[in-house]
């Protein structure tokens, strides 16, 4: 007994300590937690518990008015996926744990998995592509266009990486099927720049690179076949880190040599367009590389369908664009927003990428008993980022969004009415109308009329002893203040009427 | 974990790459689930390319069980757009009674579930312990409602939320019972003058399944104080009325006489206290049955009772006033699962034969439910203040298969 009385004053005393260091209060509530849960299991009324009110670390609750942006940015995005002929799938949350396995390379740590509860064992999906391709050979469907919006789940350590959360939204648009090359490549590319277009979010760049390009130019700088994920890894870190930390990483950590790193250093600080295609598929190594060679060409054929797309401008074929994962087999692509937020900071603050995707030939492959392979290409918005840059932008705005589509309120400024109201109401939700009613007996004229201008709600129809005798119902408009008096048998239309106009 | 030929098992390891298991000096094989060490990196894709040709040729059964798990389904996009069709039609009504709408996350903490669903927590899907916190699933939207409003110090919303669900309902036993499924549900919080509110829920049940057009339908009402006062006057104790309220459930798939002989056979209840319950469950009607009720000898003498009957009496009143009491029966055999009502329950069911060409009406259960649960939302906050709620819930995969088995069966007829 004393030795986990001692445990539980210790565990008393981290949680003081954290406290006073200001730590991270998600962390300081699993130590309360467990300090608790120390507590209650040495017995009396110390196991009084004190419950954490609070949703899972990286997840969080989307209140009415965020509801409202986040419908705005679906309606959007869906309206570009259908534009260009998609078809709409869903899937289950979860999926086999299998079949998530060996799909995601090193962020296979960050899969949640589902407790062993004596059935199959599952785990919560990373994303929506895996799930694709098991649909696709699950129905042995060799093509097929379709959209995909769902939550996706990654346990990412939120601290670390500002913003990022382990519950988000995924909208992924994808093309399998065996075509003609670059094609459907192009069109992703096309819905990418639509929609970011579209969300008017400022300027944003689309990074072009192929995974060949990338292999070939790992083979001819030197790098031995069992190190080409491992360096694609750091090389993918270009974006966040200096060239000089990136070197020391390939040489320091991965064990490359300094020859080759310096090699590297000089094709994947390049970016730019058609021009620089021209410029790799003459550069004497490379041009000796068939799978670069492969990969530029496909480049080239790809920028010149994005010219008559007429989008080049926002596109950057960029030799150090890696991305993590490791079923792409072809292109990959990034998009990136490049204004600032906000004018208050002074330079543009870093957000990452808001898109991505590429082609991944192999997967379906994986699925398919027979090995028969599905050539896919598809890209995925990432809704989170979108979402909180149009959050701040209302809040700036100070632009007033209504949660609710309420067109009137069913009022009374005289007791004894409650039956009246619910009579009135009735017949206007008959006849699907809007409407709602304060829940009191006998409510104040001037509460009810607050209530409308806290809600948005546009139209007042008050019911009154002298209006119900005379066959009436009082219309108000909040804005305005007017009041007119219309006959019970025209009400719904003129409501419809009032509030119809823009 | 199945052992498979040595080739055909490496093909396995193959795509998680070395790291996921490698072949031990000893010969044999590293089980792929349990190693996550980072192991050597590295030639992941030539090592694929030798593998899996050796693998193809030994035939071994490399790629994984192509299914979707137990109690789910994809949805192809002729499903997806009839749902969403749906859907819509749900919303828009929920839209025209003035809810704004929320969402939560699919995870909760499990300790946010725990002790909210009595029997029913054996079906909750819980998450690994991966180091981090200790998580769930959400089983229903009702509780993280009640999380909600407590988390953000809420006294009164109007809120809809539709989503998801999961529970690990055995699937085989209950036909057509999904582990993920919709759910739209439909709360007012707040305190109010009484009744109102709970009148709304109702209206609300009645014009969506009207406007689904899915036929004939009744919508069941009862009271939990009611139920719990006819327990006491029939001399039942309370330590047994919530077992004894799981067995007057089971009146609407079991004969009163099997009811009656799982009360007194394996509940314990007397012969005598089972015949009065009895003479009360069976009863349903309206206005005129609470009338009656609230005129009965024994009932009128029971507070809990007597309110109940008189908010039944109110609720009444105001269906009547929204035209609706022609689909409502006040049925005193409505017990309802979960643990955290407190007033008012009500479910609904569809009367109407699925399709002609079953000779009986098809038994599919609800399709929508709920009631009043007073005592949720303190059951959260940190003073335990209370937030009165009332709520109901659609159930819409229910609805979904009626409707799919319709179209089904109006093709097979155009092919006859």
């Amino acid at each position: 007994m004393a030795a986990e009385e001692a445990a539980v004053r210790a565990q008393a005393e981290a949680v003081r300590r954290l406290k006073q260091d200001k730590a991270d209060p998600d962390e300081i509530a699993k130590e309360v937690v467990k300090l608790l849960e120390m507590k209650a299991q040495l017995g009396g009324d110390e196991g009084k518990h004190k419950f954490v009110l609070k949703t899972p670390k990286g997840t969080r609750d989307y209140s009415p008015k965020q509801m409202a942006i986040r419908e705005r940015v679906f309606n959007a995005i869906i309206t570009c996926f259908k534009r260009h002929g998609a078809e709409v799938i869903d899937t289950p949350v979860f999926e086999l744990k299998e079949t998530l396995t060996g799909k995601y390379g090193e962020d296979s740590k960050l899969i949640y998995d589902l407790k062993d509860q004596g059935g199959e064992l599952l785990s919560l999906r990373y994303d929506l592509t895996v799930p694709f391709a098991r649909y696709l050979a699950m129905n042995k469907i060799t093509n097929i266009k379709r959209y995909h919006i769902a939550k996706v789940y990654r346990r990412d350590n939120p601290a670390m990486t500002r913003g990022r959360y382990r519950e988000f939204y995924q909208c992924d648009f994808d093309i399998a099927g065996q075509f003609d090359p670059m094609i459907p490549d192009a069109e992703c590319l096309k819905i990418v720049h639509e929609i970011l277009s579209d969300l008017q979010l400022g300027d944003f760049l689309i990074k072009v690179n192929d995974r060949r390009i990338l292999d070939g130019m790992f083979a001819v700088c030197g790098v031995p076949d069992s190190k080409f994920r491992t360096i694609c890894s750091s090389v993918d870190k270009l974006d966040k880190m200096p060239w000089e930390e990136v070197r020391s990483e390939m040489v320091g950590e991965k064990g490359l040599s300094p020859e080759a790193a310096d090699h590297i250093g000089e094709y994947v600080q390049l970016h730019g367009g058609l021009d620089l295609i021209e410029q790799l598929l003459q550069d004497p190594k490379l041009s000796q590389n068939k799978l670069a060679k492969e990969g530029l060409g496909d480049m080239k054929l790809l920028f010149e369908y994005l010219t008559l797309f007429g989008i080049t401008g926002k596109i950057s074929f960029d030799l150090s664009l890696a991305r993590g994962l490791d079923y792409y087999t072809g292109v990959i692509f990034e998009a990136v927003l490049l204004q600032p937020e906000n004018d208050h900071v002074e330079e543009p603050v870093s957000v990452g990428s808001v898109a991505g995707g590429g082609r991944y030939d192999g997967l379906v492959g994986m699925f398919d008993p027979k090995g028969r392979k599905v050539p896919c290409v598809g890209v995925s918005i990432g809704i989170e980022r979108i979402f909180s840059i149009l959050e701040q932008r209302v809040e700036a705005s100070e632009e007033k969004i209504r949660t609710t589509e309420t067109q009137v309120l069913v009022a009374s400024a005289q007791k004894k009415l409650l039956e009246e109201r619910l009579k009135l109401i009735s017949e206007l939700w008959n006849a699907g109308i809007k409407a709602e009613v304060l829940y009191k007996k006998n409510p104040k004229l001037l509460n009810q009329l607050q209530y409308c201008e806290d809600t948005g709600i546009p139209l007042v129809a008050i019911v009154g002893e002298q209006e119900l005798k005379d066959g009436v119902v009082k219309l108000r408009v909040v804005a305005t203040r007017e009041e007119v008096n219309v006959r019970r048998e025209s009400l719904v239309e003129e409501i419809r009427m009032r509030t119809s106009r823009p």
